[in-house]
C-alpha cells in the first residue's frame, strides 16, 4: 500500500498534446506510470505518445477507466479542467498548473464538495509513489521506495527532502507536493491523516512555508492524531512582510503567517523541527532510529492492539491527549507488537 | 498588483460605492483647477503612492484655499514620500488627489479579503476606524466584526445588516452601508481583487456614509483577463530591480543584505535566504529562476543580481530535477565570463548530471567556489562575503 497513487492507478493527462503535457507524460510513462490516454478538446481520435486522445475527460474515463488525472492546462483554463475531471468521475486530480486566479479556485474548492474527488495542487510538483508511479513533474530518479512520507508546499524543497532520505537509505512511501497557492485542494492535515493510516509510512517529513495558517492547523492535528514521528521545516524566516515570495500563497499578511509562529505551533505539538533544510533527512533518520530502539510513544501500543486483536489492551487515547512524553516510555512490547500489526496489515 | 487611491476611487464610483468628490492632478496648476472646479472651502491634497501611512508621513495636506491647494501640490509633486511601509528611499509622487473635505462624525473600518483557512471571502468591519486594524484586532478583538461569504449564495442582505447594525449605524445609513458593501463585493469579484480596504469609512456630520480612503490589490495571476485594470499599473511605484526581474519572468524581491542568491524554486529560494541568515550572513535578495531554469534565464538573473552595488558574494543554489545541472553550469560560466563578476561566486548544484556540472565548473578557469551541499554553500558564502578569504577575481 501507499497513499493516493500506486502502480495500479490509471492516469490520464489533461492538456495532453501541449508542450508541458507531452514532455511530462513521456517522463511519467518512462517512470512506469500507467498512463492510459489524454484529453485535448477537438483532438479526439488522434493518437499521441501511442495513446488515445479524447475531447472530454468524461469520454476518457468512459473508454480507459482512468481514476487519476494530471493537469497541464494553462492557467486561464485550469480551474475548468479540474472541475471537468471531478465531474467525469476522476478520484485523484493533480493540477500542476501555476498562476490560476485565486477567485477561480475559491469556486472550484466549493464545487469539489459535490464530488468524491481529491485535488492535489494547483501550482505543485504532483504525487509520486516511488517504484510504482509518478504523476507530476518531479525527477523520478532521486526517489527510492521506502518508509518516509513527504508532504510539502514547495517543489524543490520536496526534492531536497527526497534526495536526503534516499541518500540515507530511508526512501519514501509517497511524496506529495500540495502546492504554493493560497487556495488549494488537499492540505497538510488531509495528507497527514493518510500517512498516519498507511502501514508503509513510518515517519513524515513536512515542509511548510510562510503565509496562511495551514502549518498551525497541521500542528494541532499532529498533536491530536499522529502516532508516527514528524519532522518539519518552515521556509521564509527571513522573508519581509507584505512581499510575495515566488508562490502566490507565500506572503506574510497583516502580521499573520510568519515562520516563527509556525515553528512555535509545531514545537508546542511535539513536532521535531529543523531550522535548516539540510537536516530534514538526518532528523528523520534519528527519529526513526529512536523509535526502533523502543522509544515509541505509548499510542503505538494502541495502534498495534487495533490491528492485532489478541494483544493486551492499549491505553485509550482522548482528544486532549497531551504532547507525547518522548523518551520517557520505553515500550519494547509496543514496538514488537506494532511489527506484528504491520505484517498483519500487509497480508 | 497595487492601485493608487484615485484609481480605486474611480472603481468605487463605477460600483456605486459612495466616495467624496475628487480629482487627480499632476501639477500645482491642475490641482488648483481641480479645487476650484470641486468648489467648497476645504480640500484635502493627497500624495498618490503605493503605500499606507501617508498621513503620518506628511503626504496628506488639509487646505483652506485654492492657492493653498496649489502650494501643497507643488510641495509634494516630484518629491519622494517615505512612510513606514516604503523603506528609506520612499516612493516618487507623480500625482496628487484633490478631494473635497468631509466633516467627520465617526470613523469606521471595512475590508473584503480572502480567509485562507476557509477558502472563502470575508468582510471585516470595525467601529474603530482610522487606526491600524491589526492593532485593533490584537488589542480589542471584540471590536472586530466578520462575515464570511458563501461562494454560491454571494453576499446576503442579512450579512450587510449584521455588519451595519454591528457598527452602530442607524436609519438611512444602514441602506447606504449595504450599497457600499454590495458594490465592494461586486467590484472584488469582477476585477479579480485580492483586497479591498476602506480605512476609514466615515459617517459625516450630516449622516452620510462615505469611503474616505480606498485601497485595492489585484490578483497578479488574473491581470491577463482584466485589460482595464492592467492599464492602471504604475511601474514608477515598483522596486526597479523587481520590475526588471518581472520583465524576464524572474521572481525577485529586494532585501537589504549583501549575499545575493540565485535559486530554482520559490521554496528553495526562501530556504537559501534562511540558510544564509542561519550561518551569520544577510541575504541581498530572493530570486527564483523557476523550476525550468535555462542558461538564458541564468544569464538574465546574474545581470540583475550584479546591478545591486551592495552585493559582496553570489550564492547559486540549484537542485536539478527536470532541468540538468550541466546546462545550468554552462549558463553560470557564460554569465560569469561575460558579466565580469568581481565578487565571489559560490555554486551548489545537485540532482541531474551534477557530477558533470561540477567538473565543468572546476575546469572553467574562473574563480567559482564549488560547494558540496546546502550547509557548505551557505557557510562559504557568508565567509567569502565577509572578505575573510580572498577568492574574488
Amino acid at each position: 500500500m501507499s497513499i493516493l497513487l500506486s502502480k495500479r492507478s490509471r492516469v490520464i493527462c489533461q492538456g495532453f498534446t501541449g508542450k508541458q503535457g507531452t514532455f511530462h507524460s513521456e517522463q511519467c510513462i518512462a517512470y512506469g506510470t500507467r498512463v492510459v490516454g489524454g484529453v485535448t478538446p477537438g483532438r479526439a481520435g488522434q493518437t499521441h505518445l501511442g495513446l488515445p486522445v479524447f475531447n472530454t475527460a468524461h469520454k476518457a474515463v468512459e473508454k480507459t477507466g482512468a481514476d487519476v488525472s494530471m493537469i497541464y492546462v494553462p492557467a486561464a483554463g485550469a480551474a475548468d479542467a479540474i472541475l471537468e475531471a471531478a465531474d467525469a468521475g476522476i478520484k485523484l486530480v493533480v493540477c500542476i498548473t501555476e498562476g490560476i486566479p485565486v477567485n477561480d479556485m475559491i469556486a472550484v474548492k466549493e464545487a469539489l464538495k459535490e464530488y468524491g474527488a481529491r485535488l492535489v495542487g494547483p501550482n505543485c510538483p504532483g504525487v509520486i509513489t516511488p517504484g510504482e508511479a509518478k504523476v507530476g513533474i518531479m525527477p523520478g530518479f532521486i526517489h527510492q521506495p521506502g518508509r518516509v512520507g513527504i508532504v510539502s508546499r514547495s517543489g524543490t524543497l520536496t526534492y531536497e527532502a527526497v534526495f536526503q532520505t534516499t541518500r540515507l537509505g530511508l526512501g519514501q512511501s509517497t511524496c506529495i507536493g500540495i502546492g504554493g497557492d493560497p487556495v488549494r485542494g488537499m492540505n497538510f492535515v488531509d495528507v497527514l491523516a493518510l500517512f498516519e493510516s498507511d502501514p508503509k509510512t513510518d515517519g513524515v517529513i513536512m515542509v511548510g512555508e510562510i503565509g496562511g495558517s495551514d502549518e498551525e492547523a497541521a500542528a494541532e492535528f499532529i498533536r491530536r492524531h499522529l502516532t508516527k514521528p514528524v519532522v518539519a521545516y518552515i521556509a521564509g524566516v527571513t522573508a519581509p512582510p507584505g512581499k510575495r515570495m515566488g508562490h502566490a500563497g507565500a506572503v506574510i499578511a497583516g502580521g499573520k503567517g510568519t515562520a516563527a509562529d509556525k515553528y512555535a505551533a509545531l514545537e508546542r505539538a511535539g513536532v521535531r523541527t529543523v531550522h535548516s533544510p539540510a537536516e530534514l533527512g538526518s532528523a528523520m533518520a534519528e527519529a526513526l532510529a529512536g523509535r526502533a530502539a523502543g522509544r515509541a510513544r505509548p499510542a503505538h501500543a494502541r495502534t498495534a492492539a487495533r490491528t492485532v486483536p489478541p494483544a493486551k489492551p492499549a491505553p485509550q487515547r482522548t482528544a486532549s491527549r497531551p504532547p507525547a512524553p518522548k523518551a520517557a516510555t520505553a515500550k519494547v512490547t509496543g514496538a514488537a507488537s506494532r511489527k506484528a500489526g504491520r505484517s498483519g496489515k500487509r497480508r | 498588483m497595487n492601485l493608487h487611491e484615485f484609481q480605486a476611487k474611480e472603481l468605487f464610483r463605477r460600483y456605486a460605492v459612495a466616495v467624496p468628490r475628487g480629482r487627480v492632478a499632476a501639477t500645482g496648476a491642475e490641482a488648483a483647477e481641480a479645487a476650484a472646479a470641486l468648489g467648497g472651502s476645504l480640500w484635502v491634497v493627497k500624495a498618490q503612492v503605493h503605500a499606507g501611512g501617508r498621513g503620518k508621513a506628511g503626504g496628506v495636506k488639509l487646505c483652506r484655499s485654492v492657492e493653498a491647494v496649489r502650494e501643497a501640490a507643488d510641495a509634494l509633486l516630484g518629491t519622494r514620500l517615505v512612510t513606514k511601509q516604503t523603506g528609506p528611499d520612499g516612493l516618487p509622487i507623480h500625482q496628487v488627489y484633490v478631494e473635497v473635505g468631509s466633516p467627520i462624525a465617526r470613523e469606521l473600518y471595512l475590508s473584503l479579503l480572502l480567509n485562507r483557512d476557509r477558502s472563502r471571502l470575508a468582510f471585516i468591519a470595525s467601529a474603530a476606524g482610522g487606526m491600524d486594524i491589526e492593532e485593533v484586532a490584537a488589542r480589542t478583538p471584540e471590536r472586530i466584526l466578520r462575515v464570511e461569504i458563501h461562494p454560491a449564495a454571494g453576499l446576503a442582505g442579512y450579512q450587510c445588516r449584521l455588519l451595519a447594525f454591528g457598527l452602530g449605524l442607524t436609519g438611512a445609513q444602514v441602506a447606504q452601508f449595504e450599497a457600499i458593501a454590495r458594490g465592494i463585493y461586486r467590484l472584488y469579484i469582477d476585477n479579480d481583487a485580492t483586497l479591498v480596504e476602506v480605512n476609514p469609512l466615515i459617517v459625516t456630520k450630516d449622516g452620510a456614509v462615505l469611503a474616505l480612503d480606498a485601497k485595492i490589490n489585484i490578483d497578479a495571476n488574473a491581470v491577463f483577463r482584466q485589460p482595464v485594470i492592467a492599464k492602471y499599473r504604475d511601474p514608477s511605484q515598483e522596486d526597479p530591480m523587481e520590475r526588471e526581474a518581472s520583465e524576464h519572468d524572474l521572481n525577485y524581491v529586494s532585501l537589504d543584505g549583501d549575499i545575493a542568491c540565485m535559486v530554482n524554486g520559490a521554496g528553495l529560494a526562501m530556504a537559501t535566504m534562511d540558510l544564509i541568515k542561519l550561518h551569520g550572513g544577510q541575504p541581498a535578495n530572493f530570486l527564483d529562476v523557476g523550476g525550468g531554469a535555462t542558461p538564458e534565464r541564468v544569464a538574465a538573473a546574474f545581470k540583475l543580481i550584479l546591478s545591486n552595488p551592495r552585493v559582496r558574494a553570489i550564492l547559486v543554489n540549484i537542485f536539478g530535477g527536470i532541468v540538468r545541472c550541466d546546462i545550468i553550469a554552462e549558463g553560470v560560466i557564460a554569465a560569469v565570463k561575460t558579466a565580469g563578476v568581481a565578487v565571489p561566486v559560490i555554486v551548489r548544484l545537485e540532482g541531474t548530471n551534477a557530477d558533470v556540472a561540477r567538473q565543468q565548473l572546476a575546469h572553467s578557469g574562473l574563480a567559482i567556489t564549488p560547494a558540496s551541499d546546502l550547509t557548505d554553500a551557505a557557510t562559504k558564502a557568508v565567509r567569502l562575503a565577509a572578505g575573510r578569504e580572498g577568492q574574488a577575481a
